[in-house]
């Protein structure tokens, strides 16, 4: 914990309003060829990708209109909307109508499509880190009529990143003195800071007996095997199976800093063994799971493609889980790399009604 | 509403604005041309020289190019990305901004900004240029005018709108008087109310043209094309859409929506200025404009629209951001008092 990378040592014993930490959560589910579901990773920092749920299930309801209503697919287009009464819900002072605010880093940021679009579906401003500015441990924003003021951010942007003078001082995507706002309790984060040592893939070695401990119970969805090169024997068990594992880095997202060992050539994996012997903190490793597939259309005809799934769940006055998703969908044939960043694709994923 | 989405409203809604007059611009002066007996270097340079001053970019002009031929006053107003002003610039920074405030605007409208940015930056775009100027500026000023018409189908009559709206009339007024003054220049003499030659009469009717203005002038005056009267109609028509006092006229309505406030009466200094320049426009006696002299005239007006424009950027987006060192005691929002007070 105390060697994660997003540990933040400055929030121990720091009580966040409602004692909730994570408020949005994306966790990547697979299945494995013995049709198992597991889980292949947390995202508890700043989960993306929504926004393709959403507009996925636009396109599919305007080209297939009659399956949704003769088959029974649940919605999930109340997602803003239960977003922003999470989002309402951890306001630090109880005004009865709180100013929720989104804060992007910009234009420039890939993501900042979704940014757009949520603010716009829950009706929120979407600021940059200019538009807002503290005084007396109070957030504003700076509009027209002057500074109003904010008391819940939904930051999509890193703890690195919030408050040039708390963290990155070279960041100018952040709000200085923010942090000391939200200390005073007086302005609430989601997801709050420090959430990204649940992201470490070390850590999510460590999950189930979490599970165990706090909660006494067996988790409903295992984890995938998984070696920490931090350990003498797991280290030289990778080092010399490295050709059918796939080598993680602890803290990378977005399909980088990997290695899937059967695809990869020898050269490869010897880079991924220096970097291992190097660094044995920064990498796990798993057994090469053969991620279900998923018929898909591949511009001629359709095959099957590799896919994961990341449902979202939502943590305010109750949890709740959003009956659809995001199916992540490798492209390339045989690929086991589903993220977009490295040529993935989306798929609009249905839960039916039951018999309830 | 964020003083930086306002900001991004106002000059997106502007750069459109002042692409499409850019083409009016080139347009009209490409037409003036036609109407010279001989074309020498020297003429050129003088017919060309005073509209690249206009535009107060004379510096860049001259660092990019040897002489003011029409070719190179054209290209500079038309492709030059190194012109802030040119229409390729224009429509690159609208979109720009259009990009930092897409949330605020229709899928519509940033669809068609998104269009007319990839067709100017686009090889069928300079081809058509060439072949076809007058098709070319057909196609810019078209795509501005149907944004305008998107602006006001699609997006809610919010303050967003409002800044939009600011932004357009502003810069309407603004190169609207500008394409008076080129005219006045070009007439060479000191511009006298009434005409005496019909080559000046052809070149005023351009003018107009240019502005789409020559039907509804026409309607008000005949086919007698006066600088008087010309000068009236652009500058002091209360029902001309692209008249300076029209403009104006939107800018005080506008502004007092943003603040909720009475005709007459004013909260602050851009209110204050523009409702001063609006009854200016609407008591003039045109004969007063050319006592003054059209040019001086024209300049003072250009003046005060500077003026407006900078103190609306002051009070409504910079000052928002100035205000980092002073800090307060009290709570730092005095504006819902104001509102229950005009309540």
């Amino acid at each position: 914990m105390l060697s994660a990378r997003h540990f933040r040592k400055e929030f121990v014993n720091f009580e966040v309003a409602r004692n909730i930490y994570i408020h949005i959560c994306g966790t990547d589910i697979i299945r494995d060829a013995d049709g198992q579901y597991l889980v292949l990773e947390d995202n508890a920092r700043c989960p993306s990708g929504v926004s393709y749920m959403l507009e996925n299930r636009r396109a599919l309801k305007r080209t297939f209109p009659k399956s949704f209503e003769a088959i029974g697919v649940r919605p999930v287009e109340h997602y803003s909307d239960e977003l922003l009464r999470v989002l309402d819900y951890t306001s630090p002072n109880s005004a009865p109508d709180p100013t929720v605010v989104l804060l992007t880093p910009g234009v420039h940021n890939s993501a900042y499509f979704e940014h757009t679009y949520l603010a716009r579906q829950m009706g929120i401003q979407i600021v940059e880190g200019r538009d807002l500015i503290v005084r007396d441990q109070h957030v504003f924003m700076r509009t027209t009529l002057g500074l109003q003021p904010v008391n819940v951010i939904y930051r999509r942007v890193d703890d690195d990143f919030l408050d040039p003078t708390v963290f990155r001082s070279d960041s100018t995507l952040g709000v200085p003195g923010l942090v000391d706002a939200y200390r005073a309790g007086n302005v609430s984060l989601a997801n709050a800071i420090g959430t990204g040592v649940a992201d470490d893939k070390v850590m999510y070695y460590f999950v189930p007996q979490m599970i165990k401990y706090y909660l006494d119970q067996d988790p409903i969805l295992p984890n995938v095997d998984t070696y920490l090169a931090n350990e003498d024997k797991d280290r030289a068990y990778i080092l010399e199976n490295i050709e059918k594992l796939v080598v993680k880095s602890a803290n990378e997202a977005g399909g980088y800093g990997m290695l899937v060992g059967p695809h990869s050539t020898a050269e490869e994996c010897n880079r991924f063994r220096k970097l291992v012997k190097a660094e044995p903190r920064n990498y796990v490793a798993q057994p090469t799971i053969s991620l279900s597939r998923h018929p898909t259309y591949t511009g001629s005809e359709f095959a099957g493609r590799h896919i994961d799934l990341r449902p979202y769940i939502l943590y305010g006055e109750n949890p709740v889980v959003i009956p659809g998703g995001l199916t992540r969908v490798a492209l390339r044939e045989n690929s086991l790399v589903v993220n977009s960043s490295q040529g993935g694709g989306s798929k609009d994923t249905w839960v039916l009604y039951g018999d309830e | 509403m964020l003083s930086r989405v306002a900001n991004g409203l106002y000059w997106m809604s502007r750069y459109i604005e002042r692409a499409e007059n850019t083409t009016r611009l080139v347009d009209v002066n490409l037409q003036l041309l036609l109407n010279f007996r001989s074309l020498n270097d020297d003429t050129l340079e003088g017919h060309w020289m005073p509209i690249v001053q206009s535009t107060g970019d004379e510096e860049i002009f001259a660092e990019l190019y040897p002489n003011a031929s029409g070719e190179n006053v054209s290209e500079f107003f038309v492709f030059q990305e190194k012109n802030p002003n040119s229409i390729v610039s224009c429509i690159m920074l609208a979109r720009e901004n259009a990009r930092t405030v897409r949330d605020q605007i229709s899928v519509e409208f940033w669809t068609e900004l998104n269009r007319i940015y990839l067709f100017v930056r686009s090889k069928k775009a300079t081809k058509l240029w060439q072949v076809s100027p007058n098709d070319f500026f057909l196609e810019v000023r078209n795509s501005s005018l149907l944004l305008q018409g998107l602006a006001d189908a699609t997006i809610m009559r919010n303050e967003g709108w409002l800044f939009m709206h600011l932004g357009r009339n502003l810069e309407r007024a603004d190169k609207t008087s500008r394409m008076l003054d080129i005219r006045q220049a070009a007439t060479a003499r000191d511009v006298s109310p009434r005409l005496r030659n019909q080559e000046d009469a052809l070149g005023w009717s351009a003018m107009l043209r240019s502005c789409s203005a020559w039907d509804a002038y026409k309607a008000l005056h005949g086919s007698d094309v006066q600088p008087v009267y010309v000068a009236q109609f652009l500058l002091l028509n209360e029902d001309f859409p692209r008249s300076a006092r029209f403009c104006i006229d939107q800018v005080t309505r506008a502004l007092r929506r943003i603040s909720n406030v009475r005709e007459g009466n004013f909260t602050n200094n851009v209110e204050r200025l523009a409702g001063l320049l609006h009854s200016e426009l609407q008591y003039c006696d045109p004969k007063e404009i050319f006592e003054i002299g059209l040019h001086a005239y024209i300049d003072q007006l250009q003046t005060k629209l500077n003026d407006i424009s900078s103190e609306l950027v002051q009070i409504y987006i910079l000052q928002s951001f100035e205000l980092e060192e002073d800090v307060q005691e009290s709570e730092p929002t005095p504006e819902p008092q104001m509102e229950q007070q005009q309540q």
